[in-house]
Parts: C-alpha cells; sequence; structure tokens
C-alpha cells in the first residue's frame, strides 16, 4: 500500500449559516486516480477550493505530502506540487496557447526580473528553457498546432486541454480535475478516459477528478466517493458505489446503471 | 469650546453633511443598478448651480422658478448623458464606463469654462436666508437651517418613491440582477434613465443650496464635493440610499469637528475624506449599510 | 503580443539603424547643437517651441508607458499617476536646485537644512525621483492592491489628492502653493529620448519575457493565476512599484523642462492627460503608448488654434479659452464608445509585423499587375 498523498481529515466548511460541506474524511493514495461525484450542489468543487486553498475549512484539516497545506495561500499550495483546473474553463483568454502554457512554468522559475531586464545569460537560458518546455508540453497534449493562437480563439476541447496542458506546466503531483469531460461527445471522453491515465503514468500524478459523465468516473476512477448535501454518503470502487443503494437513490439509479454496461 | 461656538459649528456640521449626503444618493443609485461611478455627478451639480444663477440674472426669472428649471434641466442632462455615454456601453467591461464617465466630467467642465469663463462668480444670497437669528444662544442663518430641512423633505420623498413605488421597486430588482428583471418585462433603460433624472435632480439641488450657503460658483465646484460624497458613498455601503445619507453627515461632521477642535489641521481638511476612504476599503469594503457580493470560482 | 525569441540579428541591425536615424534627427532638430559642427546647408527649422513639443512627446511616452505597465497590462485601474509625479518632480528639483537659489527662494518658512545643502546631477536626481515615488507606491500598495476595480481607481485618485495637500502644507520643504521655479532646463531632446529609448528597452524586455505574461495573467483572470502559483499581491505590487518609478522619474524629467512647479501642475487633469494616451494608442500595447503619446501631445498643442482668435480678413472669430478641453473630451468619448480598444489594441509593432506589412504591400502591387 502506498502512502497516502493527500488527506482531508475531518474538513467543515460553512459559509454563515450553510454547511457546504460536513465533517469530510478522505485519502487519496499516491499516484491513484480517485472521482468525486454526487448531484449538483453536493459540494464538490467546494471540496476543491478547500484543498487548493481558496477557502479556508472552518474546521479540520488539509494535508498535502504529509504537511498541514489548511490555510497556506493557493499560489503556496501550487509551489508546493498541486494544479487544477476549472469546471468552467478559467484560460488567459487574451493570451497564446504557448504563453497559457509558459505562465504555468513561472511558479518553478528560479531567476529573478532584474536579471532578465539586464540580460543576464542565466535568465535569458531560463527564458528559453521556459519556452522549449511549454513548447514541449503543447507537443505532448496535441495542441502545437495552436501554439500562437489566442486562447479565447481556441475551440471548446481545444481549450479544455490546454487547461490541462497549463496545469501541467506547473509540475504538479497532485492534479484536480474539475468536469473534464463536460460537454464532450462519448468518443470523445472516451479519449479522455485514455489521456488521464496517460498522464497519469506520464508524469506521476496522483488525480483527482470531478465528473457528472458516469462512464468516466466508473472508467477511469479507481476509488470513488459519493456527496450529497455536503455529506459523504458512501466510498470504495466502482463496483461498490454502483451497488450501493444510498447512492442509487441519490441519483435516482438512472445514471450509475446505465453506466454499468 | 463654549457651547454657542460648539452648536455654531454643529449646524455648519449638519448642512455640509446634509449637502454630501444629497449628493451621495446619486451615487449610490448609480453605483447600485450599473456599478459605475458616475464621475460626472458632482458636475451636474455645478451646472445646477449655473443654471440658477444665469436664470435668475440673465433671464431676471423668480428665484422658485429658476430652482425648478435648474432641477428639471439637470435631471434632463442626467438622462442624456447615461443615453450617449454610458447606454453603448453596458456590455463592456466596467472600467470603459468608468473612462467614459470621467470623459464626460472633463467634457461639462471644459464646456462650462467655455459657457460661462472660468472666472468664479459672487452669488447673490437672499435677505432672509442670511439675516442672522438667534436660536439658544447659537447665532444662525436661517439657511444653515434650510438645508438639512430640505434635505430630509426629499430623502423622505426619494425613499416613499423607491420602497413604495412601482418604478421603485423596479430599480431595486435591478440593481439585485440586471438581466432577470429585463426578462421579467421590465423596461431597465427607462428604469435607468429615471434613476439618473432622479440622481441629477438631487445634485441640482444640493448645488443650488451649495452656491448659497458658499456664495460663489465656478466651473471645478463640483469637483471635490463630487469626490468626497462618493467617498460619504462608500462609506454608508454603496447602493444603500439610507447608508449615503449617513456616510455624507458623519463625513460633513469628520471635516468640521476635526477642524473646529484642532484648528492646526484645517490645511489637511480635503486630505480627511481621502483617508477616511482608504480606512474604510480596508476594515469594511461594503460599508455600514452594504451587502456583500462574492465571485464565484 | 508577438513575443519572439529574444535576439534576432536582423531585428538588432534593424534597431540599432532606427536608432541611428533618430539621433541624427534630434541632431539636426536641436538647433543649440548646430552651432559645433554646423548644419548650415540644412538647418533646423524648428524654433524652441517645436523642439519642447518634441520634449514633451519624449516625456509623455515614459508616463505613458509607466501608466501601461499597471493598467494596460496588469489591469489595475489606477488614477494616482499625478502623484507619482509629483514626487518625483519636486524630488528632483531639490536635487539639482543649487543651495543658495534655494536659500532665496523658500519664502514662507526655510527650508530643512539637510535638503538645502542637497545638491546632485541631473540624472541621480532622476532615478533618486523614481525610488522617491516607489516608497511612496509600497506604502500605499500594500493596503489598497487588495481593492478591485474602480475602487482602486478611487482608492489611487484619493492618494494623489493627498499629496497634493501635503506638498502644499509640507513648506518647509516644498516651498508650498508657491512652487519651485528657476529649476535648471536639463531635459533637452538627447535626454528626453535617450530616457524613453532606456525606458522603452527595458519595459519591451520585460514584458516579452516570461514576467510580462505573468502580469498579463493577472490582468486576464487573478483566480487561475493564482492557481498557476503566481502570488497575485506580488505581482501587482511590483507592477504598481515598478509603474510609480518610471512615473517619478517621468516626472522628474517635466520637472525639469518646464523649469517651473507647483501643486496646481499635479492635479487630476495631468493624471487624465495620460490615461487618455494609454486608452487612445492601446491598452496592453506599448507601441500604442508612443504612438498616442505622439498624436495626443502633437494634438493637444495643434488645439491651441480654435483658443486663438481668428483673423481671416472679411471675418473675425474671436478665440474661445478652453475649447481645447471641449474638443479634447469628445475625442476621448468618441475613442471610448466607438474604439474601444485605442489605435493598437494589445498589438505591437515589431520589425516582423512592418516586415509582413511591406511583403502584402508587394503581393497586392503584384495582383494587381
Amino acid at each position: 500500500m502506498s502512502r497516502n498523498l493527500v488527506e482531508l481529515r475531518e474538513v467543515t466548511m460553512r459559509f454563515g449559516g450553510v454547511t457546504a460541506i460536513e465533517n469530510l474524511n478522505m485519502a487519496l493514495p499516491e499516484r491513484g486516480i480517485a472521482g468525486l461525484i454526487g448531484p449538483n450542489g453536493a459540494g464538490k468543487t467546494t471540496v476543491f477550493n478547500v484543498i487548493t486553498g481558496f477557502y479556508k475549512p472552518t474546521e479540520g484539516h488539509v494535508r498535502f505530502k504529509d504537511r498541514d497545506i489548511t490555510g497556506l495561500k493557493t499560489h503556496e499550495i501550487c509551489s508546493l506540487g498541486l494544479a487544477r483546473t476549472f469546471q468552467n474553463i478559467r484560460l488567459f483568454y487574451n493570451e497564446t496557447a504557448l504563453e497559457n502554457v509558459m505562465i504555468g512554468r513561472h511558479v518553478r522559475r528560479t531567476h529573478r526580473w532584474w536579471e532578465t531586464v539586464l540580460g543576464l545569460s542565466g535568465a535569458r537560458q531560463e527564458e528559453r528553457d521556459i519556452r522549449a518546455k511549454a513548447e514541449q508540453l503543447l507537443d505532448r497534449i496535441g495542441l502545437s498546432a495552436y501554439s500562437g493562437e489566442k486562447a479565447s480563439s481556441l475551440p471548446y476541447g481545444a481549450q479544455r486541454r490546454l487547461e490541462i496542458a497549463r496545469a501541467l506546466a506547473t509540475e504538479p503531483e497532485f492534479l484536480l480535475l474539475d468536469e473534464p469531460a463536460a460537454g464532450m461527445n462519448p468518443q470523445e471522453s472516451l479519449e479522455l478516459m485514455n489521456f488521464i491515465r496517460q498522464i497519469r503514468d506520464e508524469f506521476d500524478l496522483t488525480i483527482l477528478l470531478i465528473e457528472h459523465d458516469m462512464k468516466v468516473v466508473m472508467g477511469v476512477c479507481e476509488h470513488i466517493w459519493v456527496l450529497e448535501y455536503g455529506k459523504l454518503i458512501a466510498e470504495g470502487d466502482a463496483a461498490a458505489i454502483r451497488s450501493n443503494p444510498r447512492v442509487i437513490e441519490a441519483y435516482l439509479g438512472e445514471d450509475v446503471n446505465n453506466a454499468a454496461d | 469650546m463654549t457651547l454657542e461656538l460648539f452648536l455654531q459649528h454643529f449646524f455648519n456640521a449638519l448642512t455640509l453633511g446634509s449637502l454630501y449626503g444629497l449628493i451621495a444618493i446619486g451615487y449610490t443609485m448609480v453605483y447600485g443598478i450599473l456599478r459605475l461611478i458616475n464621475f460626472a455627478h458632482g458636475d451636474i451639480l455645478m451646472l445646477g448651480a449655473y443654471f440658477v444663477f444665469y436664470g435668475t440674472t440673465l433671464f431676471c426669472l423668480p428665484w422658485p422658478v429658476a430652482v425648478v428649471v435648474a432641477i428639471l434641466g439637470s435631471a434632463l442632462l442626467g438622462v442624456l448623458m447615461d443615453k450617449i455615454a454610458y447606454r453603448p456601453l453596458r456590455s463592456a467591461p466596467r472600467i470603459s464606463a468608468l473612462i467614459s464617465a470621467i470623459a464626460v466630467s472633463f467634457f461639462l467642465e471644459s464646456l462650462a469654462v467655455v459657457v460661462f469663463t472660468g472666472l468664479p462668480r459672487p452669488v447673490h444670497q437672499p435677505e432672509w436666508l442670511v439675516s442672522i437669528i438667534t436660536i439658544g444662544g447659537a447665532r444662525l442663518m436661517p439657511l444653515t437651517l434650510l438645508v438639512p430641512g430640505v434635505t430630509a423633505v426629499l430623502v423622505a420623498a426619494l425613499l416613499y418613491v423607491v420602497y413604495h413605488t412601482k418604478p421603485g421597486l423596479a430599480m431595486q430588482a435591478i440593481s439585485k440582477d440586471i438581466e432577470t428583471t429585463r426578462m421579467l418585462g421590465v423596461s431597465v433603460d427607462k428604469i435607468i434613465a429615471l434613476t439618473f433624472a432622479i440622481g441629477s435632480a438631487l445634485a441640482a439641488a444640493s448645488g443650488i443650496m451649495w452656491a448659497l450657503r458658499y456664495p460663489q460658483i465656478n466651473p471645478y465646484m463640483g469637483v471635490f464635493p463630487g469626490f468626497k460624497a462618493f467617498i460619504a458613498a462608500v462609506f454608508g455601503g454603496i447602493g444603500s440610499i439610507q447608508g449615503a445619507v449617513v456616510g455624507g453627515l458623519i463625513l460633513g461632521f469628520i471635516e468640521i469637528m476635526t477642524v473646529a477642535f484642532f484648528p492646526e489641521l484645517s490645511g489637511y481638511r480635503d486630505a480627511f475624506a481621502f483617508i477616511l476612504l482608504v480606512v474604510v476599503l480596508l476594515v469594511k469594503p461594503t460599508g455600514l449599510f452594504g451587502e456583500k457580493q462574492e465571485e464565484k470560482i | 503580443m508577438n513575443a519572439k525569441p529574444a535576439f534576432n540579428k536582423r531585428d538588432a541591425a534593424l534597431t540599432a539603424l532606427a536608432l541611428a536615424v533618430l539621433y541624427l534627427f534630434l541632431w539636426w532638430a536641436d538647433g543649440s547643437m548646430a552651432g559645433a559642427l554646423s548644419w548650415s546647408f540644412l538647418p533646423s527649422p524648428l524654433n524652441g517651441y517645436e523642439i519642447q513639443i518634441l520634449n514633451l512627446v519624449a516625456v509623455y511616452g515614459i508616463l505613458a508607458i509607466s501608466l501601461n505597465i499597471i493598467y494596460g497590462f496588469t489591469g489595475m485601474f489606477s488614477l494616482g499617476h499625478a502623484g507619482f509625479m509629483a514626487i518625483g518632480a519636486y524630488v528632483s528639483a531639490l536635487c539639482v536646485l543649487s543651495p543658495e537659489q534655494k536659500e532665496i527662494m523658500w519664502i514662507i518658512d526655510e527650508i530643512l537644512p539637510p535638503l538645502a545643502a542637497l545638491h546632485t546631477p541631473f540624472w541621480f536626481s532622476v532615478i533618486l525621483g523614481g525610488v522617491v515615488a516607489t516608497i511612496f507606491a509600497l506604502f500605499i500598495g500594500i493596503p489598497v492592491l487588495r481593492l478591485g476595480g474602480d475602487y482602486l481607481g478611487i482608492a489611487t485618485l484619493g492618494f494623489s489628492e493627498i499629496i497634493r495637500v501635503l506638498i502644499v502644507n509640507a513648506t518647509p520643504i516644498t516651498n508650498g502653493s508657491l512652487g519651485i521655479k528657476g529649476i535648471p532646463c536639463y531635459t533637452d531632446l538627447f535626454t528626453s529620448f535617450t530616457w524613453l529609448i532606456i525606458v522603452i528597452f527595458c519595459t519591451v524586455r520585460l514584458l516579452n519575457s516570461n514576467f510580462g505574461n505573468v502580469l498579463k495573467a493577472v490582468r486576464d483572470d487573478e483566480i487561475a493565476a493564482q492557481v498557476m502559483g503566481i502570488n497575485v499581491f506580488h505581482a501587482k505590487l511590483f507592477s504598481f512599484c515598478l509603474g510609480a518609478f518610471l512615473a517619478g522619474a517621468g516626472g522628474a524629467l517635466l520637472g525639469n523642462l518646464l523649469t517651473t512647479i507647483d501643486p496646481k501642475m499635479f492635479t487630476f487633469l495631468l493624471t487624465y492627460n495620460i490615461l487618455m494616451i494609454v486608452v487612445a494608442g492601446g491598452l496592453g500595447s506599448i507601441t500604442g503608448s508612443i504612438i498616442g503619446s505622439v498624436i495626443i501631445t502633437v494634438l493637444l498643442e495643434w488645439l491651441r488654434v480654435v483658443e486663438e482668435p481668428l483673423d481671416l480678413g472679411f471675418i473675425h472669430i474671436p478665440g474661445i479659452p478652453g475649447m481645447r478641453m471641449v474638443v479634447f473630451s469628445v475625442c476621448l468619448l468618441i475613442i471610448i464608445l466607438y474604439r474601444r480598444e485605442g489605435i493598437m489594441g494589445m498589438r505591437e509593432i515589431t520589425w516582423n509585423s512592418i516586415g509582413r506589412w511591406f511583403s502584402s504591400l508587394g503581393q497586392s502591387k503584384e495582383d494587381k499587375a
């Protein structure tokens, strides 16, 4: 059994009187692919926002690589090796695809800004490396054709993949994907599943994804948590979730069983 | 400090605060609905004062007629301003509309310089407004009481319109969610125009009283009262009419009382409001009566 | 937008050539230099007034770039530029004036002794002006940069007004509302354009690097920028301070160009002029800022015509004082209403884009033939 890369310990998140997450415990083993599902408004994205430091949990702790990261700033958490995508894509729309990925490299940069202004050779080399690495990543994701295009002009599917490329550029160990299959047809979803497995192996990632497409969740996730009204109602592997009566009740039985075939 | 002197300062502060409050209402209503700082609001105040000045001197109108004409003229100007400079930018980034507002402000100021010349003009104060009366030992001008009185009446009328009439309810609805309100069949543009009309009318009213109280007008007279009233609106909680009035009053008291108790600070008087602004924005950006808004991630 | 790999021999050669042409032009234009090496066969047609306009173009260029870094590239709507410029101008004036001049000029209050003795070279005073402006920017930036959008604009505007109030009241340092006169006119064509070129060179290098991308990321989407590991607050503070530094330096150059400064000069109107240049040129475009400063400065001067009486012999049109600003605000309104992205938008003119333009020109001629 590998160690747990990420742990949520008794995390509770309240907004005023509303409890968005209640006493949530999660543990993600290293190099696993896990899923977080639940009906709309169950608090899935809130979990992401707690892990990535946008919200400080009202109670409980988040641990990452055996370190308590509760209360750290989002950018600090990123530099520890954690990256995410957004449900509604958030690219830097005025920048080119390449620049979007280059921005992801910033967090790993070692030279200071004035060294760039003065044109010191180390800083110039680093600039070239950033660009080269970004081009390499774009190529790997299959977007090099769009390299010089503005992010806003990319087709929808390419924007989703660019967001993942940008996240990978920060060299994460843990990647959170918020509805990566949204708006995709079955063929594209299938490709996405392969893609997720590939990047896990290639970049040594641990992946947690939120997804409504049960085919994707059941097909790719080794472990699944089910949230309803901010509470964990079930967890386990695909088979266990599919047969769990509370999950079937929460989903009215439809999606979960349709995904069985 | 003697009680009389204190009372005099008190009424001065009340007058200044009421004027700030009255101007602040225009900012707060427009901001509440459009999220736009109407930079030109202070210039409407200036124009209102000029309208009365020219109405009474050049066209020899009697005072009450001149005041009504000036207020109606300013309201019309507010509506025009919205139609020409702001409405085309409704779907543009918010800052574009703000730059447009800055341009309108400079346009009105420089136009006033061209039309009225840049020279400050003295304003004739009617005798009955400035003959000293004594109340409880304090020597006051009736004007000092008139300004808070008029303000109270105007604010009461406005609150009635906003909370008890259909257009008022539409205004509230728009400030909550403009798109939904549009879909419910409210003609949003008309309501926004009405908002500008009301705000500008109040600005003109305060401009006229300002000119009477500090009897001089010039094309830039609206700039500082405008900034400060905006700060009062932020302090009170932008979007809230009651907040704007309270904010204005508090700012008036801060300015007058600080200088009254620490005369050596009088040179810094214009800086108080801006310091207050920075403090408010840091401590409680939503102001006294404001509501919090968060971006969804 | 065109961030090509840094050094390209052709571009470097072309840039050097352009610089040589520019300096040759400045040499010719600057009449005072003509005495040394006579250009008598081609005397400069420019009078002092026209040279002054050229100087203003360069100084406004620096100021426009500095506001563009803050607003156009990082997306912070700051209206405090006049404040930073005032700081730079006063610091520089205090540095370059001789102790004797200062003693005569400060009549309300005696000048503070350490300042009275201060006497530095001009270049140093410009940098010091920028540094002091940056220090102020740090103090104002740390609290207010957490604010977004228009609130930031109002807070920075308030800050610049506070600076003005301070200048009026701090008579032992600033000579109060009397201002400072007789500042040596150090800003000649060579100085102003050399500063402009240094500023362009450094900012373009910075903005074309990944640091530039980071600033743009903050402008486009702060939340996504945070997730990318960008310390958004640092990035904003950095950009704000850099802009303030350049604004302070620009203010110092302006003070030494006009030779007289007083608190009335640094009102919101000055910020407005700079904002106008940036918006007209294009938010997020350095070449746009340069083009904007040329057009707006020339336009502002040219529009003086409408304020002067016009005598057409049979008809006499009296001058209309203040008309200039009316025309001017209408121009800004038209730009913001009908061409919000300004002249350049976010594009830049690079040697590549000029090359493409020429080749497309050639092609279309071939097509016709």
